[in-house]
């Protein structure tokens, strides 16, 4: 067994902390691997066939930006600058003890950051297209997933086979089916849960070793949630405003912006950023007789607003808002996401077509404006 | 019944009583270091007038809101400076509040909000601004519309507070006269309060909040926005009046 080294500051780490570092230094010197990864692009079923573990390192926390800060420049998005910081200050155990980290070409800042990144831990970087529309697109990405499986292949010395690739598809398939199923609790009138408790099990299962404990996870609180139904729980208030979340990434600003709607009148009955539904419901034809063509294929259907053009999100958003019979969309933009920022204006439009009550907020990880953020959102429910 | 509404905004803490749909009392109080003190006074001022739990029901509004411990209810200023503002003009149109941290439109239909503005972090067109500056030139708020009057066109550029200052002081630095900078200061005010409408247009406006009885800047924001821009001395009180109409 080998020994690996704790970091530097280990001793002067917060309890949780330091347990989070065993945990996960205790898997890897048993000969687990682990993976990190930032983005619902990612082909996750490669790691599940190549029997490592994938943990998603998107930051999602202020503490690590001032460090990240003297690296990064200060203007750029918040969860680049959290994520790149816990590699920074050696603040994550799984960034720390992860085998290499899986980047992709999303977004411009991203992409910088990993060059940089890639000096703390190697960083492999997979070429998105800039749209699904030209028809080489798929093929492009088909190469992709390709060039990374034999990446894997080289580095581990095994061979991911395709039935190996078909059973971590049937297996993804299922736990997606499992997170629609948790999803589709909030079309209920009242709601089955708060959403910050839907995104809190999400942003958690995240980090399970391996997608059987994942799915469990989200298997364990989809069934909670079903039994507190059946026995009459009522835990949102009826008169709960209906909100749709969307725009970026919003795991860092659960309390900022979850809790604070959830707090003031609304509920989130349906989470539209890239957690949600809008880049789970897809699901990998597990039969295709070219299964890595099938796998590239899914996840090319994710509609982000790094595409150009990107009609899908916003239509997919509109349909959401029948199906979870929204009363109001808020947008929420991190402070230098230009892709979602522009975006926005044809989210709005779309709202405004529809007659649905539309609000953008830009905002980041610290709580300097939250006081402000508080009584927009809560303005905002007392409009609807 | 009475019905009070309580505004304890991040300067001034403002209260208005009504009585069958008419405004009976208002109060405006600094609102010091602790809003939890200012709505003590206040419940204590209503109370020698026989307005008590009793006979009232409170709503709070402000960023003091969640500061009243008697309150029925709390309600955001946005809400409450629509209710108001319907309540004192009747009219469509698009309410500027020129707050003391924030700076707010809020377009209005038939007396509902049909969207709203807020500044972002920053306090640039906000009463923060303007209380820098007079601070800086040593004079009050009127003084500063008087001064500016008089004043010849400049320009401020900088939009943060901080720096706005800073260029103030190498105004005064150049001797360049007080009407001059008083000028420059509330053109920037105007421009960015301005540039916040700009989302919410419309072919009317209503100013309320501290600044309504200052005819100059009602006068600039109105050539800016070529609109009328509207007041009444009551809407320094507009927040508060929502919050009474909330109850």
């Amino acid at each position: 067994m080998e020994t690996l080294e704790l970091p530097k500051s280990f001793d002067e780490f917060v309890d949780a902390r330091k347990a989070g570092f065993l945990k996960v230094k205790e898997y890897v010197e048993n000969g687990g691997h682990l993976v990190g990864m930032f983005c619902s692009y990612t082909p996750l079923e490669l790691f599940d066939a190549a029997g490592v573990s994938v943990v998603g390192l998107c930051g999602t926390s202020n503490e690590p930006i001032a460090d990240a800060e003297k690296v990064l420049p200060k203007n750029l998005c918040p969860l680049i600058k959290s994520s790149y910081g816990f590699a920074y200050t050696e603040k994550c155990p799984y960034t720390y003890f992860c085998d290499f980290i899986v980047g992709e070409t999303t977004c411009d800042g991203k992409k910088k950051m990993f060059e940089l990144l890639n000096d703390i831990k190697e960083t492999y970087v997979l070429h998105l297209p800039q749209s699904q529309k030209r028809d080489y697109a798929k093929e492009i990405w088909y190469q992709e997933v390709k060039l990374l499986k034999e990446y894997m292949e080289e580095k581990y010395g095994i061979e991911i086979t395709d039935e190996k690739l078909r059973e971590a598809a049937h297996k993804r398939n299922e736990m997606r089916k499992t997170q629609m199923e948790l999803y589709a609790l909030q079309g209920a009138v009242p709601p089955a849960m708060k959403a910050t408790e839907v995104m809190s099990t999400l942003a958690q299962g995240m980090f399970n070793f391996g997608v059987d404990a994942q799915h469990a996870s989200y298997k364990a609180k989809l069934d909670a949630a079903k039994e507190a139904l059946a026995n009459g729980a009522k835990p949102v208030d009826e008169k709960a405003k209906r909100i749709l979340l969307t725009g970026c990434p919003s795991t860092g600003v659960i309390q900022k912006v979850g809790m604070t709607i959830e707090n003031n009148g609304g509920v989130i009955v349906c989470l539209d950023d890239c957690g949600g539904e809008r880049t789970q419901k897809m699901l990998v034809d597990e039969n295709a007789d070219d299964i890595l063509r099938a796998i590239s294929d899914r996840y090319l259907e994710i509609h982000c607003s790094v595409m150009t053009t990107n009609e899908g999100r916003v239509a997919n958003t509109k349909e959401m808002c029948q199906k979870y019979k929204v009363d109001g969309v808020i947008e929420m933009v991190l402070q230098a996401c230009h892709t979602f920022n522009v975006e926005a204006t044809l989210m709005q439009n779309m709202c405004d077509d529809e007659g649905i009550p539309y609000m953008k907020l830009e905002t980041d990880y610290s709580t300097t404006d939250s006081g402000q953020i508080e009584t927009r959102l809560a303005a905002f429910i007392e409009m609807l | 019944m009475y019905q009070v509404g309580i505004d304890i905004g991040s300067s001034a803490a403002k209260t208005a009583v009504i009585k069958d749909n008419e405004v009976i009392k208002t109060i405006l109080l600094d609102t010091g270091f602790s809003s939890r003190k200012v709505a003590d006074t206040i419940y204590a001022a209503l109370e020698a007038e026989g307005i008590t739990r009793e006979n009232a029901s409170y709503v709070a509004t402000g960023y003091g809101r969640i500061s009243v411990p008697y309150a029925d209810n709390v309600v955001t200023e946005i809400t409450c400076h629509g209710k108001g503002s319907h309540f004192l003009f009747g009219e469509n149109g698009t309410v500027i509040d020129i707050g003391g941290q924030d700076t707010k439109g809020i377009s209005l239909k038939n007396g509902r909000i049909m969207k709203f503005v807020m500044n972002d972090k920053c306090s640039a067109g906000t009463g923060k601004f303007l209380e820098v500056m007079t601070n800086r030139l040593g004079v009050t708020p009127e003084e500063l519309s008087a001064l500016a009057q008089n004043g010849n066109e400049i320009t401020i550029s900088s939009m943060c507070t901080v720096f706005a200052e800073s260029e103030v002081i190498s105004l005064i630095g150049k001797e360049t006269p007080r009407e001059d900078i008083a000028f420059g200061v509330i053109e920037s005010v105007v421009n960015k309060v301005v540039s916040l409408l700009a989302q919410v247009p419309n072919d009317k406006y209503f100013l309320t909040g501290g600044l309504c009885e200052d005819n100059y800047i009602i006068e600039r924001l109105s050539k800016a926005l070529n609109a009328p821009v509207t007041t009444t001395p009551l809407a320094r009180y507009a927040g508060a009046i929502g919050a009474a109409l909330a109850c």
